[in-house]
């Protein structure tokens, strides 16, 4: 796992593309060769930068999905500025810059005490960071992934987590369409979704604002201490 | 150095009222660490204690009493979005300091739910600085930091302390919740400082 925590100055240093996957339709997993990469902790992200030929530069930042090296996935929101770029237009062998990796509270910092992860569309990626760091610990703490998707197309990860693993519990919460014999029928998560997780445990909650704000409510009015859940919040809207 | 992104042509080019870095947006994003806490106004204050040690605290009708500014602001977030010409509501820092002597050079903002941002006091000071209970027209809503939260428009959105009980002076600087997490002591968006060495 990690070496460093964020500390001194972050530059922005080139990133070339090594590796694509895609994960779904509309977003693709990068992996890039980043030389000194100093190592993170997983939760935490990285900032990017694009540059365009008239010098016109774009920010945006991307949690790494990685426990070692530096992979993002990038979900493309329509319209926008520059995941589409990210998600449909990048090459391998191109390069970016990014600067990273930023960040020190929404992160797992390893124990064996147990842990619910709670993701919602693109809210998964730093999530899905610290079930690798959990498993590449030898799963020691009790995992609970709690994993929020319109359909089951849209699963990030989905031959990863479908594999069992020590001291990992997942589970899947649709809400627009569920596969065939899916007990839980399709909808948003709610108390009875959160009512089984351990408690007290340290509660990492990712995803849309709409997706955070109703999740956080709900752990904290099932009795969780609101200063051990920690939060993370992607964008306006999505899943 | 300056890698050009084959192919990446961005949305378009500059706008002076945008610092570095940041985009904008007609959405009203969240940025917050944990969960919404749910602070009834009735149970609401907010206190002032300087180095001194002196004190003065509101109650949520006192403050209300105060005379109210409607502040026309751009808010600019570390997270990257900026939102342009923002309508707030709220009391100036300079009316709650009438009461109190700012007799130190650093504030720590405390916030019900636990979480602190530091800042300097001249940054409270003269205009600069609110306290907010209104937003477009409306009362502050819960997940923007109501019922009240501190408004410090020249700096990155995370000093402006949503659900904010009080502000507590030092001699000496320390840091709060998000700078001790690696985010920049003092968050001008003019100059990029998001992180700790900007
Ligand atoms: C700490 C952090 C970590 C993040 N990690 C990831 C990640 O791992 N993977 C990932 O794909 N994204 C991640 N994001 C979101 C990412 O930074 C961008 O906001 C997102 O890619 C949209 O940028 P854009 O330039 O394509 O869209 P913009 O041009 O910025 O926005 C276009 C339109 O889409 C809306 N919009 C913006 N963001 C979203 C969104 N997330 N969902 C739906 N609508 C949106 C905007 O309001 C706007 O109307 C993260 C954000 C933060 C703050």
């Amino acid at each position: 796992m990690a070496r460093a925590a964020v500390r001194g100055r972050l530059t922005w240093t080139a990133a070339r593309l090594a590796a694509v996957r895609d994960e779904t339709a509309s977003a693709r997993t990068l992996t890039f060769a980043v030389p000194d990469w100093p190592g993170h902790l997983p939760g935490q992200h990285v900032d990017v930068r694009l540059t365009a030929e008239d010098g016109y530069v774009a920010e945006r930042s991307y949690s790494l999905a990685s426990a070692e090296g530096v992979e993002l996935t990038i979900q493309r929101v329509p319209d926008g500025e520059v995941s589409p770029y990210l998600a449909d237009v990048l090459e391998v062998g191109d390069e970016i810059e990014l600067r990273g990796p930023v960040g020190g509270w929404f992160v797992w910092r390893g124990g064996t005490g147990p842990v619910v992860l709670v993701g919602g569309g693109s809210g998964i990626v730093p999530l899905m960071a610290m079930v690798r760091a959990h498993r590449a610990a030898g799963g020691a703490a009790p995992f609970h992934l709690l994993y929020s998707v319109r359909t089951p197309r849209d699963v990030y990860y989905a031959a990863e987590l479908a594999e069992p693993r020590p001291g990992l519990e997942v589970t899947l919460l649709y809400t627009r369409e569920a596969p065939p014999g899916h007990a839980r029928p399709p909808g948003r998560i709610g108390p009875d979704d959160l009512a089984g997780l351990a408690r007290p445990a340290d509660c990492f909650v990712c995803g849309p604002t709409g997706f955070v704000e109703a999740t956080s409510t709900l752990l904290v009015d099932l009795g969780h201490d609101p200063r051990r859940i920690r939060t993370e919040r992607f964008g306006p809207t999505g899943a | 150095m300056s890698i050009v992104s084959r192919g990446f042509h961005g949305r378009r080019g500059g706008d002076p009222a945008l610092p570095p870095g940041q985009y904008l947006t007609e959405d009203f994003p969240v940025l917050s660490a944990g969960p919404t806490p749910r602070v009834p106004p009735a149970a609401w204050t907010f206190t002032i204690t300087n180095a001194a040690g002196a004190s003065r605290r509101w109650t949520w009708r006192e403050y209300l009493a105060l005379p109210a500014e409607r502040p026309h602001v751009d808010i600019h977030c570390v997270t990257k979005w900026s939102k342009l010409g923002t309508d707030w509501e709220g009391v100036s820092l300079d009316t709650l300091f009438e009461e109190v002597e700012p007799d130190a050079p650093y504030a720590m903002i405390e916030c019900y739910g636990g979480y602190t941002t530091n800042l300097p006091v001249e940054d409270l000071l003269d205009g600069k600085a609110w306290v907010a209970h209104g937003f477009g027209g409306e009362p502050l809503h819960p997940e923007h930091g109501g019922p009240a939260r501190l408004l410090v428009p020249h700096l990155y959105f995370w000093k402006s302390a949503k659900w904010v009980s009080g502000i507590r002076l030092m001699d000496h600087d320390e840091p709060g919740f998000w700078e001790a997490a690696g985010y920049h002591n003092y968050g001008d968006p003019w100059r990029e400082q998001r992180y700790e060495g900007d």
